[in-house]
């Protein structure tokens, strides 16, 4: 038995230490949010953050993420939903597969950068990608998102 | 004649599983005609294949009959009847039909659906809207005259007084449905949503994680599949040692399922292998790395890219077969010019790789079988699974999911196929997942190409000869075997019916024989032509010392217009304008920074019109894309933002075969394996994309998904040329050093 902190809610499930988390997550626990493409960490899509941190969760075996936080596309925080918001206004997917992904990666900056340079964030968001091209509505969005932010502060 | 129906005392309530108490009407769109068409008056046979219902609570259901993929199509759909029912966005819902031949042509690809299915949906509105006013108008006693749909409600004209659609449902469903001549449609300027720009109408599920994509369904007990196939197409198992395999923790079962060949001329069925079943996704791949099989390669295993491209372009230079829709004479031309350029141009063959792998769910039980997937054509998937596995067609039920990506890679069912094998086998529910090294090196191959093309320019500097000789596999090949020349319709994507007025213009084709499946890959054989042709305008236009602007313009011709077979024809009006503007937009012809060079290509594919302008920088041999301007011409637009979205994409999509796109075969096995070999265009490569959308809301729509494409890597290339001198005439850029 394995407990793992997803979202905040511990799970507890019967899995081998080297399975690895995107797994464990989908077909286990049954979070379908988080995405596999590439099984390499080649294309972001399984991206999940652990202690804050971004990791591909197709690479990472169960056993390192016991007790520490996982956070996926299920959850929610601050930074997370002023990028939904961004995300909405600009109307980003197409298909919609690689955007958890997208989401989580830019989370993961935004949390990190306050406001994240065009060049910040070509770093940032290079190691997920989309195959249907929505990368110009992604950086705007992205920008978009901190606007709100910081409208939302004053 | 035909109609809309109504449905609503039917047992449509239960067979779409839809609310009762509502109004449901269905009309009956057929194949490929944008227009509405009659069918027979018998009831009997009216076979309705587009359902809206509307029920109580003013909730407007549409049925969707089409895939999305990432096109938009849902929204857009729904949109056109919104518009006409003068319905409040919000209440519009979208539900994804089953595949059901009731549903009209289903097949998602070809740019299509917004083409034939606009009209319809447009008058279905409508035809609710007209049924609601006079349920209201008969409430009231007043003529339906002085009642007007708005947001929602019927207004009565006279006092103001208003009605909630939700409210007339009841007293509405009775109404006598209004004869199509009789149904009155909006006039453009009225349009609320339609060619404005509307959210997709998933957003919130696509930004939850939400959204349920093939690999998301899960079923109670269902097992996971992960399959071991050839590496050289069409081989076959010799032996398999399975202990190792056996060992993994999690891992059920091995079994060998065999090829299945479809009949010629329909159906793909599916190459057969070695399956691991497992009790999640992680066994079943980590069971298959360790299967130990013997393989008997079979008659592929001689496929080697580079030897095949050499025998390809050698045979370019003897003559080929001469294809209809040559003129003039070619010889007498390039005898009498004065000038005489030769160019040969390569695309190495392209594999879709969608974000989302083929996967699907099936659980077939004895004679009946469902199954879920990510399929762009629910109803050959239907098909052919009654085909191979012996079941009645209506025993069959296809759901569709939501695709991560389709490209026209899911419009192949082998990877269904192999779902319902295995779970025919374990007498169960199974899903199937492809790794990404599955997909890559087992695709139905976008077609390899090499292009001769010999040109003369007479002392004007006027292009009077054109002889243009292509050789790539064919599609039919996958259908057909041994089909060894290309088909009319894949001759007819811009290689014959080249858009430039030469009077004397050759074109022919060369064998070329196929060593892996082939299949269709966004914008098909566009790619070849357009790479082809506007490379060698743009060798043209130098040779000729002129601008290339001036010259793809003055090439193009007197406007003209070519009527064709099709209810679109060529105006070549449309193509000069798009270019017009894409280059006004470039400021062609501006002072560039040190090292920059601007390239243009031009398209017209899908019944649309696309000009490009690429701008790149060139520093220490290495080539940046800075910018893109792309115009289009689609008629009618229903969706602008999505139109944005799609040729914001396609910029991108055309980026990733210019600068990296390369499957290549040894010993007839595919090299690439994952995205760290067969790479794709990242957010850092992405530059400033300006689309532009032409206003022409009075033509006929015609395709957006896949037009934007071909123009991209000629237009690069092109400015390559423009700011290095050097010209590109294979790719990808990457081989060359130049990324
Ligand atoms: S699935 Fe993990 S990076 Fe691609
Ligand atoms: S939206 Fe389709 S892969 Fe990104």
């Amino acid at each position: 038995m394995k407990s793992l902190s997803i979202n905040g809610k511990n799970f507890s499930i019967e899995a081998q230490n080297e399975m690895p988390l995107l797994w464990a997550i989908r077909d286990i626990i049954g979070l379908t949010g988080t995405k596999f493409g590439c099984g390499l960490s080649q294309c972001g899509a399984c991206s999940v953050l652990i202690n804050g941190n971004l990791m591909k969760s197709c690479s990472i075996p169960i056993s390192y993420v016991e007790g520490k936080e996982i956070f996926t596309i299920e959850g929610s925080s601050k930074n997370l939903e002023f990028l939904r918001e961004a995300w909405h206004q600009g109307n980003v997917p197409q298909c919609g597969f690689c955007q958890s992904g997208q989401l989580i990666a830019a989370t993961a900056l935004l949390d990190k950068i306050e406001k994240p340079t065009n060049e910040d964030i070509d770093n940032a968001m290079s190691g997920n990608i989309c195959r249907c091209g929505t990368y110009t509505r992604i950086k705007k969005a992205i920008h978009k998102a901190v606007e709100l932010k910081m409208n939302d502060n004053d | 004649m035909t109609k809309i129906q109504n449905l609503s005392r039917r047992n449509f309530v239960k067979v779409f599983g839809l609310a009762t108490g509502g109004i449901i009407l269905g009309c009956n769109v057929s194949g490929d005609k944008k227009e509405f068409v009659p069918s027979s008056s018998d009831k009997n046979s009216f076979s309705p294949n587009l359902f809206v219902n509307i029920n109580k609570n003013g909730k407007i259901t549409l049925i969707a009959s089409r895939s999305e993929m990432g096109q938009g199509i849902r929204t857009s759909l729904a949109s056109a009847i919104a518009d006409e029912l003068e319905a409040d966005w919000d209440y519009i819902s979208v539900e994804q039909a089953v595949g059901h031949e009731k549903y009209g042509n289903q097949n998602t690809d070809g740019s299509r659906s917004v083409r034939t299915m606009l009209e319809p949906m447009r008058k279905m509105g409508a035809t609710v809207k007209m049924m609601l006013i006079s349920a209201a108008s008969k409430r009231w006693g007043i003529s339906s005259n002085e009642c007007v749909a708005e947001n929602h409600y019927i207004r009565n004209t006279k006092n103001n007084e208003k009605i909630f659609f939700g409210d007339l449902v009841e007293e509405a469903s009775k109404v006598k449905i209004p004869d199509t001549e009789n149904i009155k449609l909006k006039e453009i300027k009225d349009f609320k949503y339609i060619g404005k720009n509307l959210k997709s109408i998933d957003l919130k599920d696509f930004t939850n994680g939400t959204a349920i994509y093939g690999m998301d369904k899960k079923i109670p007990n269902m097992k996971f599949a992960a399959i071991a196939r050839c590496p050289v197409t069409f081989g076959s198992v010799k032996s398999i040692n399975k202990s190792d395999a056996k060992n993994i923790k999690g891992v059920d079962k091995i079994i060998q399922i065999d090829r299945l060949v479809p009949p010629t001329g329909k159906f793909f069925g599916m190459l057969g292998g070695v399956a691991v079943i497992a009790n999640n996704t992680w066994a079943a791949f980590q069971g298959k790395l360790n299967l130990d099989i013997e393989w008997d390669l079979g008659d592929n295993k001689s496929y080697n890219t580079d030897s095949y491209n050499q025998k390809i372009k050698k045979r370019l230079q003897k003559n080929g077969k001469l294809v209809p829709g040559s003129r003039g004479n070619v010889a007498t031309a390039f005898k009498e010019s004065k000038d005489i350029i030769e160019a040969t141009y390569h695309v190495p063959h392209l594999v879709h790789a969608p974000m989302e792998v083929p996967n699907a769910t099936a659980w077939f039980k004895g004679d009946s079988c469902e199954v879920w997937a990510p399929v762009q054509d629910p109803q050959t998937v239907r098909s052919e699974i009654a085909h191979f596995f012996n079941l009645a067609l209506e025993n069959v039920t296809v759901n569709v999911t939501f695709l991560g990506g389709g490209f026209g890679r899911k419009s192949k069912s082998d990877f269904v196929v192999e779902a319902v094998a295995l779970s025919k086998e374990i007498n169960g529910p199974v899903q199937v997942v492809w790794t990404r090294e599955d997909d890559i090196k087992h695709s139905f191959y976008h077609s390899t190409s090499t292009q001769y093309l010999k040109g003369s320019l007479d002392k004007e500097g006027q292009v009077s000869g054109w002889l243009h000789r292509a050789a790539f596999p064919s599609i039919v090949s996958s259908f057909k075997p041994l089909s060894d020349y290309a088909s009319g319709f894949e001759l007819g994507q811009g290689f014959i019916n080249n858009p430039y007025q030469i009077e004397n213009f050759r074109f022919e084709n060369a064998k070329a024989e196929a060593y892996v499946r082939i299949g269709w890959m966004r914008s098909v054989i566009h790619i070849h032509s357009g790479f082809g042709i506007n490379s060698f305008v743009d060798e043209l236009a130098a040779k000729a010392n002129k601008d290339p602007l001036e010259f793809h313009l003055e090439l193009l011709g007197i406007d003209r217009v070519i009527q064709g077979k099709s209810e679109h024809p060529f105006n070549s009006k449309r193509l000069k304008n798009v270019l017009k503007i894409a280059a006004k937009k470039s400021g062609w012809g501006k002072k560039l920074p040190e090292g920059h060079g601007l390239g243009l290509a031009i398209h017209y594919s899908f019944y649309s019109y696309v000009a490009t302008i690429v701008e790149v920088s060139a520093k220490n041999k290495k080539i940046k894309i800075e910018n893109i301007w792309t115009a289009i011409d689609c008629g009618l637009v229903l969706n602008k933002d999505n139109v944005k979205n799609q040729l914001e994409g396609a910029a991108v999509f055309g980026m990733s075969i210019a600068l990296f796109g390369k499957i290549t075969a040894k010993d007839g096995a595919i090299e690439q394996g994952n995205f760290d070999d067969y790479l794709m265009t990242r957010m850092k490569d992405t530059p400033n994309i300006d689309i532009t959308i032409i206003d022409n809301m009075e033509t006929a729509p015609s395709g957006v998904g896949e037009p934007g494409v071909p123009v991209i890597a000629p237009a690069i290339c092109n400015a390559i040329f423009s700011a290095t001198g050097q010209r590109v005439r294979t790719l990808p850029l990457i081989d060359l050093g130049l990324i």
